[in-house]
């Protein structure tokens, strides 16, 4: 009840926001500005979706931003230099990909360690190989780039939906069928809901942690695939504080930051929030991009304040019951501000 | 008291020293000091001038940290801080320029503070606001470009000298020793303490916690501020796209690698300066060796990995199972 409450908000934002941009610059609602827009922040959805069961867990991880950098210069490596066809790279980066979120989820689990600091840690390692792999920006030439980004689905308007575009919308239906639909997806929840509760209950804790961080590794690479056919080119630079953006976006789409609460649908939402700022900012052409910076801060801040208040009404109303029915068990019992993720 | 603290600093003061050890093999004159101008250079003056920015940080997240929080926001606010600094530098003067910057610093600690400590949000959402939107703000302030000043006094302030060593230490062995002043010479070291131990018990023991933690926030602000009008003066401008990028990952490793837990608790001023000055003693000697400066994101990975598997309360289990172990044996 809570989570579709938070959604609704959300998507009253990006429709009201994109109803006053539409009125000042009627040119914004058409398709192919809105298809524009999935196109460029289709890396950003796909990332967000396995940051999402990563934070629902109860958990954060800081390396996503870097292992989309690492998967540009790897793939570009492997296609240009090393003569591996395009598919067998990417199915060789997805399993690295896939073994450094295992090994991130182990650490984290097996020495009990803060996946804050453990991700960080990440976040250097997968940045500091790809700086290792090259420092220049690797353009990739191969035809089945070139016949990627040429393929897009005409919309009525002039749109064009791109493959990538695609591919993020394939992605995330996918994602959130897997949140909301199966075993994995509600286990994903009550870790997030309480750790200790969830091993009481006999759900393997360790293997569920791995996986989950392995799942939002994999859904980096899948990005960072993503992102090198958006630029066509390889740059161990490339996607530096998207972690950032991604956390944002997922707060933004309802997410709590303590775990628990969350959905995929929320957060595509909070993506398309994020492009839309950018959209507008681009349109004005006065503004400066920094503009885009202070506007996600604010939208941060108040739907921060939002949730707390709902978290607020929430604790107010079950705790009222709870002296007469003794229903009290239910109440969702908040972590202190002090706990860290 | 005495005996306690070198024997907790032992693991750092080592690290340091085998570093700073590594650093002397791989250049041969890396303890070399040589006098110039009334002012010391030599390698290891270097490590320490390079690590003043973290070493400031640091300060400030240590006490954050140890009432259990985070502050994601202190390169932003380094950012906004010189923005601040190098736009007044020219037409005001000296104490005018840093009361601003310091000014700045500390609404942005009370905002920090205020979201953590009244709101009750999430240290680390609530800091990651200001992370988001402090450049926008910084860049703001420099109107999208590179501000650059000419003011000899601020120039001083990054670049001169106190009795020869480089102003910015001693700037930042100044903080150190008014923290732990303020700190360790009264009983607020200990009510921090309480309050990253156990928040609730605290409370109930009749500590402010909150005022505690909105102080140790607006103290992080101030700090960052300080090192924010630093690296602006090191550099004659303000570039706030880059100025205390990243930095705050630094000082919060900084003060990992000082032991303090990011569970809060105990913690140590002078070993999470320690820690900073081990990062710096680290990307130096990668540096003179003349390895790309690449590897340092790997060299720091390493070793967060080797600190945090060192504290991890599993292989404390774990040591002490095999001890027993060994005694049943």
């Amino acid at each position: 009840m809570k989570a579709s409450t938070s959604v609704a908000i959300t998507a009253f934002v990006l429709v009201a926001g994109f109803a006053l941009c539409a009125l000042q610059f009627p040119n914004i609602a058409s398709t192919r500005v809105v298809a524009n827009l999935l196109t460029d922040n289709a890396f950003l959805g796909i990332v967000a979706a396995g940051m999402t069961f990563v934070i629902i867990s109860g958990g954060i991880d800081l390396s996503v931003g870097s292992v989309i950098g690492f998967t540009t210069v790897f793939t570009a490596l492997a296609i240009e230099r090393w003569g591996i066809p395009p598919l067998a790279a990417f199915a060789m980066v997805l399993v690295l990909c896939a073994l450094f979120g295992a090994a991130m989820g182990t650490v984290i689990h097996v020495f009990e360690l803060p996946p804050f600091i453990v991700t960080l840690a990440g976040m250097f390692l997968a940045r500091g190989v790809s700086f290792l792999l090259s420092t220049e920006s690797i353009p990739i030439t191969t035809p089945i780039y070139s016949a990627v980004s040429d393929f897009a689905i005409r919309l009525p308007g002039g749109g064009r939906l791109t493959a990538i575009a695609i591919a993020m919308l394939v992605i995330l239906v996918l994602c959130a069928l897997l949140l909301h639909l199966t075993r994995f997806g509600a286990n994903v929840y009550a870790l997030g809901g309480s750790r200790a509760a969830t091993a009481l209950m006999g759900i393997p804790v360790g293997p569920m942690t791995i996986r989950i961080y392995m799942l939002s590794s994999v859904l980096a690479g899948l990005a960072g695939i993503v992102f090198s056919f958006y630029t066509a080119a390889g740059y161990s630079l490339s996607a530096v504080g998207v972690e950032l953006d991604t956390i944002a976006a997922v707060v933004i789409g309802g997410t709590l930051l303590t775990g628990g609460q969350g959905s995929v649908i929320g957060t595509f939402l909070g993506v398309l929030i994020q492009g839309m700022i950018q959209t507008y900012i681009n349109f004005d052409g006065t503004l400066s991009s920094w503009w885009t910076k202070i506007a996600t801060g604010v939208l941060l801040f108040v739907f921060i304040a939002l949730q707390q208040g709902l978290m607020a009404l929430a604790r107010r109303s079950s705790l009222k019951p709870a002296g007469a029915k003794l229903a009290g068990a239910k109440s969702p019992e908040v972590k202190p501000a002090g706990a860290l993720t | 008291m005495t005996l306690r603290i070198p024997r907790r600093g032992m693991a750092q003061a080592l690290a340091l020293i085998i570093i700073l050890m590594i650093d002397r093999l791989v250049s041969p004159q890396f303890f070399n000091l040589h006098l110039q101008d009334g002012r010391l250079f030599g390698s290891v003056i270097d490590v320490l001038n390079r690590g003043t920015p973290v070493a400031l940080l640091s300060l400030g997240m240590v006490l954050v940290i140890a009432t259990g929080g985070i502050d994601l926001s202190v390169g932003a606010v380094m950012a906004i801080a010189g923005a601040t600094a190098a736009s007044l530098a020219d037409t005001h003067s000296l104490p005018v320029v840093i009361a601003s910057a310091l000014a700045v610093g500390l609404a942005c600690g009370l905002w920090n503070g205020i979201l953590v400590a009244v709101l009750r949000i999430q240290p680390i959402v609530a800091t990651l606001i200001l992370m988001v939107a402090g450049r926008g703000i910084a860049q703001l302030i420099t109107e999208g470009r590179i501000v650059t000043f000419t003011s000899p006094d601020l120039v001083w302030m990054g670049n001169g000298a106190v009795l020869g060593l480089p102003t910015p230490v001693v700037i930042a062995l100044g903080m150190l020793l008014v923290t732990a002043a303020v700190v360790r010479g009264t009983a607020l070291g200990l009510l921090i303490e309480a309050t990253g131990g156990n928040a609730r018990a605290s409370e109930l023991s009749g500590v402010g916690t909150r005022a505690m933690i909105l102080s140790v926030y607006v103290w992080c602000g101030l700090c960052a501020a300080l090192a924010g009008v630093i690296a602006a003066a090191d550099i004659m401008g303000a570039d706030a796209n880059n100025a205390g990028l990243w930095l705050e990952l630094d000082a919060i490793l900084a003060v990992v690698i000082g032991g303090t837990s990011l569970f809060g608790g105990r913690f140590s001023l002078v070993l999470a300066v320690a820690g900073a000055l081990i990062i710096q003693a680290m990307n130096t000697g990668i540096l003179l060796s003349g390895y790309p400066p690449e590897l340092n994101l790997l060299v720091k990975a390493v070793v967060v990995l080797a600190v945090l598997l060192a504290q991890s309360p599993r292989l404390g289990d774990l040591s002490r199972f095999t001890a027993r172990w060994r005694r049943t044996k």
